[in-house]
């Protein structure tokens, strides 16, 4: 069975390719980009017009499943990312259990090759539960399949067990992913400190909340030399300290979301629970120096957050919603949007931070068109319009700030393995 | 039929109504007993309140409405029902008001989304206490006779108070010289707040006012945490016999002696308005439901 997507261009990070390219593809795999003729054809593809990009792969998503299925399962979690454009997808361990246990990888793992629409990926946590005291069984964990280990949605606040885990991970070549806020300084806040928390009275949660504890991280990991990965970044002054570690050449990576690149604090005015998100959205200043950050190369991948939640968390006060955004569904259209278009970055740039980077920080195989390489590509048209409408979601989290808005490029259709997986308006 | 969530959302006009009408009732000897005579008001609180509560009810009533109290401890809201399903399901009653004090900010407004039957906000959280400031609204114009252009300290935990912020939005509605003044931990930065000035100085502060507002230091709040002490809290940012200018003071109670104000100052400064801003409440509170209501 051989298929042909013809004319696209294509837009290939590893080789710095970008051109007009037909791409064959024989079962799982891709066998020929360039000129495909003098073979026999079952099916053709039409993409006059469109892009071809590998398929995205995201280093940092919540699929809910097991244990909070109301919100996502693991199935609409992953029809969810292909309809992104998603082929490669690493899921967070705060589930319940938490994925601190060989037969929850399994269990994850299981589903997703019966689903066979997405790669999944588990990620471990640093600490068993994620409770911040106990390592979790490292060894165990990555002979099992996680591909990197956090305790996301929570700090490990204790110093001397972070420093132990990257002791003890030294070897393994996984890289902790951090979630990094300073609980302390947090508190019962539930957004960004500032004039806004000021005027709707919600308490604040400061910059320095998150920058301090990237410090401090930053020492203890130059301390052991680990591979330490900072998840979603959202200050200037985060940024300005994970510029001086880079030039320092501290083993670290950091990645940035599509709401922290693109939104703003004024986005919670009225009380709109759907744009509480921790960490919080910021100002307008943190926000241009994540886009200068970007446009300088050293952000190391964009990963999408996707933190889907039932009706019930968000119908309610600031106070009492639950922090998220469901992100899979608007990823492309919002970086295409806010950056390509807006002239931070240009296209190829953010094909490469959704795609190539993200792989390489996680050490996965993805984020490449090539010859004998399985057929995970996505199919984009950079110029159309669309307005977002959460109703329209498939992921079970209808949960997102850009809901109404305008945004522009839209995924036209996503192949994982030579299989259509998603395809518009179907 | 008209929600009052904040200040905030309220201009000039609806202002000066609801102290126009607190006068009228204030002067009458009576004639409002049947104004809201059939009408059922349904008072929720889910922090406790001594004046506020009284103050709403001893209102609706002189004007001829049932309240209706419910008990947040026994109310389903314990029970696990959602707070829309509630605030639906009371409206299903057809009440003609919910008076409604939370401890969350944006309760009331929240509950708007689910309800036209007009929600009166009693104090959100650390967002707005719109009926204090409108009674310290009218308690101001009585003695002053204008709102405009006044010079007003609030002296106190400005971040986590619901009366400072209504008083924010009310300064940018009659042209106010506000000033806010506390220990640093308590203030905002200067550049969340425009029109505002932050004061470094308790005689500055007290210097050259129309009114001197303190706020209560409130220790079930975590307040406790951004002071030391609140012995120290009197000495510096306190009003003491021997700093008291010869200006307006008033506070919205409850009053923590020799906390904020030292006792002397209390029982025996003539220009402390703290009573007659609680005499002014039930009829500013009065004018709110007719605001509201018809």
């Amino acid at each position: 069975m051989r298929k042909v997507i013809r004319n696209a261009f294509v837009i290939e990070p590893s080789t710095n390719f970008e051109g007009f390219a037909d791409i064959s593809i024989v079962d799982d795999f891709i066998e020929i980009v360039g000129d495909v003729s003098g073979v026999s054809i079952d099916e053709e593809i039409d993409a006059t017009g469109l892009i071809a990009s590998p398929g995205f792969v995201d280093i940092h998503a919540h699929l809910r499943d097991p244990g909070y299925t109301h919100k996502e399962t693991i199935e609409t979690g992953l029809r969810a990312a292909v309809k992104g454009g998603f082929t490669t997808v690493c899921c967070m361990p705060n589930t319940n259990p938490t994925i601190d246990n060989v037969q929850t990888v399994e269990y994850i793992k299981r589903k997703a090759q019966e689903l066979s629409i997405c790669d999944l990926h588990p990620i471990g946590t640093i600490t068993k539960g994620e409770k911040g005291e106990e390592l979790s069984d490292f060894l165990s964990l990555k002979e099992a399949g996680c591909v990197a280990f956090s305790d996301d949605g929570r700090p490990v606040m204790n110093a001397e067990v972070l420093r132990k885990a990257l002791i003890y991970v030294q070897d393994l070549n996984v890289p902790l992913s951090l979630h990094e806020e300073d609980l302390n300084i947090s508190g019962d806040g539930v957004v960004n400190d500032g004039r806004i928390a000021f005027e709707l009275g919600l308490k604040g949660i400061p910059n320095v909340s998150e920058s301090s504890i990237i410090a401090r991280d930053i020492e203890i990991a130059k301390s052991v030399g680990t591979h330490l990965h900072i998840c979603h970044v959202s200050t200037k002054e985060s940024i300005e300290v994970l510029k001086r570690a880079k030039m320092d050449n501290v083993n670290v990576t950091f990645e940035v979301t599509p709401h922290h690149l693109s939104l703003t604090e004024e986005e919670i005015a009225e009380y709109n629970t759907f744009a509480k998100v921790n960490p919080p959205l910021r100002s307008k200043t943190d926000v241009n120096i994540i886009h200068g950050a970007l446009s300088s190369g050293i952000v190391d991948a964009i990963a999408t957050d996707h933190a889907p939640h039932d009706e019930e968390s968000k119908r309610c006060t600031m106070q009492k919603a639950a922090f998220g955004i469901s992100g899979f569904e608007t990823a492309f259209s919002v970086v295409n949007t806010y950056l390509v278009d807006a002239g931070v970055i240009s296209l190829a740039d953010a094909i490469a931070l959704m795609t190539l980077k993200p792989a390489k920080v996680f050490g996965l195989d993805a984020g490449v068109i090539e010859e004998g390489r399985f057929a995970n590509i996505v199919l984009l048209d950079k110029g159309s319009l669309w307005v977002v409408d959460r109703e329209r979601f498939v992921s079970k989290g209808k949960n997102t700030p850009f809901h109404g808005k305008r945004l522009k490029g839209r995924v036209v259709k996503t192949f994982y393995r030579g299989k259509e997986v998603f395809s518009e308006g179907e | 039929m008209k929600h009052l969530v904040g200040i905030k959302s309220l201009n000039r006009e609806d202002v000066e109504r609801i102290i126009d009408d607190a006068f009228r009732f204030k002067a009458s000897k009576g004639g409002f007993e049947q104004l809201l005579q059939g009408k059922t008001i349904i008072s929720i609180f889910f922090e406790s309140s001594t004046r506020t509560r009284t103050s709403f009810e001893m209102a609706a009533k002189r004007m001829g409405a049932q309240v209706i109290n419910i008990d947040y401890n026994q109310s389903s809201l314990k029970k696990g029902e959602t707070d829309y399903d509630t605030i639906i399901n009371l409206s299903a009653m057809h009440p003609d008001a919910f008076v409604i004090r939370h401890y969350e900010s944006g309760y009331p407004k929240f509950l708007t989304e689910f309800t036209n039957i007009p929600i009166i906000n009693a104090g959100d959280g650390i967002n707005e206490h719109p009926s204090q400031a409108l009674l310290d609204a009218v308690t101001m114009y009585e003695v002053k006779n204008t709102l405009e252009n006044l010079k007003v300290c609030i002296i106190g935990d400005i971040i986590h108070s619901r009366v400072a912020k209504s008083h924010m939005w009310l300064a940018k509605l009659f042209n106010w010289e506000l000033t806010f003044f506390g220990p640093k931990t308590m203030l905002p930065k200067n550049e969340w707040v425009d029109g505002v000035r932050i004061e470094s100085q308790l005689k500055d502060a007290l210097s050259n006012k129309d009114f001197i507002m303190f706020l209560r230091i409130q220790l079930e709040r975590k307040s406790g945490q951004n002071i030391p002490s609140l012995k120290e809290f009197n000495r510096f940012f306190g009003l003491k016999r021997d700093n008291l200018p010869d200006t307006f003071v008033m506070h919205p109670g409850p009053v923590n002696r020799n906390v904020e104000i030292d006792s002397w100052v209390m029982d025996h400064f003539d220009k402390n308005l703290i009573t007659k801003q609680v005499e002014n409440g039930v009829y500013t509170r009065m004018a709110i439901f007719k605001h509201c209501l018809l």
